[in-house]
């Protein structure tokens, strides 16, 4: 692919916002859950998407595919605008795009056969039909790892693993060219996660799909994704390549996330304290640097002002004042 | 000095299916026990067991015995046992918000325990709770005493969870997936916690969950459970490091690490049976790569693994001399 021609998806200084009641006040609030945000992912690429909860992530997610209204910026999908755009452009994204849940027993219709919630798919957007329509049933339900004789059941009838999987046949049959996944693995036992996300990186492979991949578990995002973006209180305070970025976090955040992994190795202790407190309410966001009351590494410049910008090194950013005007990059290591 | 001892128990539903079956393990003061295993493998089940606190739904106790100091706690009439669910045997679980009381103040529900079980006055039980949230780390305790749950951060709730149980002072405390729902962040927080109050106050805990990674970091010894049997129990360097049950070497390998691996991921094939469902013999063995006829067949019984003293595992072929392929356990 040139560099020249448009990503598949370009996010430009998005912002969401949600009104909320602030006790007994008639004022109304805003609650900026995405705030600001760019991302541009290619066809084909794996963006994992991490944050603590309430970061914004699964806004940011519904926003791009457009079931969350923007308060501002853009959104444009293979070089069309979606938000404000053409209600043929926004069909195209629907189209085109395909989103897997966290509980599939929710996502999934539960009087529904999952083979006739497949099958629906499969109608509507006229991808097959009449004597197709089972073949390529059937076709989707091997290509995620279940039986076509498991058409027949019910969400309930079956495991958690299974259903999911069931809820991506359901999402590959309209042959999507984006996924998002929204923490689809976070549910699972830990050795059905694995086989979902090998499921994943075959899919991937084999269709040549782009995944936003949202979770929080951060060792199975370095897993499964090339590119990383981490979100602190709904803007991304940084993103890059996966490796540069777990290997050399530059914001104290990440390398707070980093650092908190839990690792299967006896020998390792309990890392020290790397984050001061808990993720605040989006509702009050601080002054300044919006992550300042929780690092170890803030400075007096950090508590006022605009939040830090993001500024880029080669194919990284990052939105932090540390490592200024050092052209090396003295990364912040793990366990400090 | 053993402060729990639980031998041979065993749980069977009403269609007489053994949902839990022959579970033994003991545990020491001051010890941290993980009991690990994925949904439906009985861990939770196995502790409501000892605190006499199953699910209406027909289960019962069919055999075995849990000793607390001796005292064979399954034999107590219902008065013993009130006496001694929360001020012997605490227990917090994963989700805070459902087990604390919405309409009742933080410092109420700590207090509360002091009173019954201590007949501590009302001005010494508030006294109490604003030391109690004081040792597990909240901040301005004596303002957060009269906070209700709503006023609290997920990680502060588990917190307040934590000071309910401890405050009755009980010498074991059993954390049913205490932070799972929590981020990460925040689980290392409540994780240095436990270890800390367990340094500070002696006090034994069995921490289930299904992340042998917090296992790693917080417990002193694992059992592993699958499908309602033990697969394997022992230290945790000798389990996670080299472990002998081809299910622990399964979850070992499942799970990525912090420095994430390459490639396709090592998985357990298959998926856990349902408890009609149960396999004769060893109940891995359809999912596992070293069945032979007789894993079919006979069920393994828990027995040492050859030169360690309490590694135990449950396998007929106890996978000698192998290592989990994990690169980076060292």
């Amino acid at each position: 692919m040139s560099a020249s021609s448009a990503p598949l998806l370009e996010v430009e200084d998005l912002s969401v916002a949600f009104p909320v009641s602030q006790g007994l006040g008639f004022r109304r609030r805003l609650v900026h859950a995405v705030n600001e945000v760019s991302l541009r992912i290619e066809a084909g690429q794996t963006w994992g998407l991490v944050g603590e909860s309430g970061s914004g992530k699964s806004t940011l997610g519904r926003a791009i595919l457009n079931l969350e209204k923007p308060r501002s910026g853009r959104v444009r999908f293979d070089g069309r605008l979606i938000t404000g755009g053409q209600a043929a452009d926004v069909a195209m994204l629907r189209r085109q795009t395909a989103m897997i849940f966290q509980d599939p027993y929710s996502s999934l219709n539960p009087r529904q056969s999952i083979g006739d919630g497949i099958a629906e798919v499969l109608r509507v957007h006229g991808k097959a039909g009449g004597t197709g329509l089972t073949a390529r049933v059937n076709e989707l339900l091997v290509l995620v790892g279940l039986s076509p004789e498991q058409a027949t059941s019910r969400p309930h009838a079956l495991s958690g693993g299974q259903c999911q999987r069931a809820a991506i046949a359901r999402a590959l049959a309209m042959e999507p060219r984006l996924i998002v996944a929204d923490e689809c693995v976070a549910a699972l036992d830990v050795s059905i996660q694995a086989q979902i996300i090998n499921l994943l990186m075959d899919l991937r492979e084999r269709m040549g799909l782009a995944l936003l991949f949202i979770a929080h578990d951060l060792s199975v995002v370095r897993r499964l994704c090339d590119q990383v973006a981490v979100m602190y209180l709904g803007r991304i305070v940084e993103s890059g390549p996966a490796r540069d970025i777990f290997d050399h976090p530059l914001h104290p955040y990440t390398a707070a996330l980093v650092a908190a992994i839990p690792e299967i190795d006896p020998d390792m202790p309990l890392p020290g304290e790397l984050l001061r407190g808990e993720p605040p309410s989006p509702v009050s966001v601080p002054e300044g640097c919006t992550f300042h009351p929780r690092c170890i590494q803030a400075r007096p410049s950090c508590r006022q002002g605009p939040p830090p910008a993001l500024r880029r090194r080669g194919d990284r950013a990052f939105a932090c004042v540390l490592h200024e005007g050092d052209d090396g990059i003295h990364p912040v290591t793990k366990g400090a | 000095m053993t402060l729990l001892q639980v031998s041979d128990l065993t749980i069977e539903d009403g269609a007489g299916t053994m949902l839990v079956d022959g579970v033994s393990f003991s545990l020491e003061k001051g010890e941290i026990l993980g009991l690990v295993g994925e949904s439906g493998s009985g861990k939770t089940l196995t502790c409501r067991a000892m605190l006499r606190l199953l699910p209406g739904d027909g289960l019962r106790i069919r055999r075995g015995e849990v000793r607390l100091d001796g005292a064979d706690v399954l034999g107590y009439d219902e008065p013993r046992m009130r006496a001694l669910r929360g001020r012997e045997i605490g227990m917090i679980f994963q989700n805070p918000a459902s087990h604390l009381n919405p309409v009742m103040s933080i410092g109420s529900q700590i207090a509360e325990g002091r009173r019954i079980h201590f007949g501590a006055s009302r001005r010494e039980a508030r006294r109490d709770a604003i030391e109690w949230l004081r040792q597990v780390g909240i901040p301005d305790p004596a303002r957060r005493v009269d906070n209700y749950p709503h006023e609290f951060s997920g990680g502060m709730r588990q917190r307040a969870m934590i000071a309910v149980a401890l405050a009755c002072e009980p010498r074991l405390l059993i954390a049913d997936e205490p932070t799972t729902a929590l981020d990460v962040t925040v689980q290392m927080q409540v994780l240095r916690l436990l270890r800390d109050l367990r340094d500070r106050l002696g006090l034994a805990v069995i921490f289930i969950t299904h992340d042998l990674g917090v296992v790693a970091q917080t417990c002193d010894r694992v059992t592993v459970m699958y499908a309602g049997r033990l697969c394997e129990t022992g230290g945790k360097r000798e389990v996670l490091a080299a472990p002998r049950h081809p299910y622990t070497q399964g979850l070992v390998t499942c799970q990525p690490s912090s420095d994430g691996g390459a490639g396709r991921m090592i998985t357990i094939p298959g998926q856990p049976p349902l408890a009609k469902r149960f396999p004769t013999g060893c109940r891995f063995h359809p999912r596992c790569g070293h069945a032979t006829a007789q894993c079919a067949a006979v069920q393994p019984e828990m027995l040492p693994v050859a030169g360690s003293g309490r590694h135990e595992a449950a396998c007929h072929h106890r996978m000698e001399g192998t290592r989990a392929g994990r690169d980076h356990v060292r």
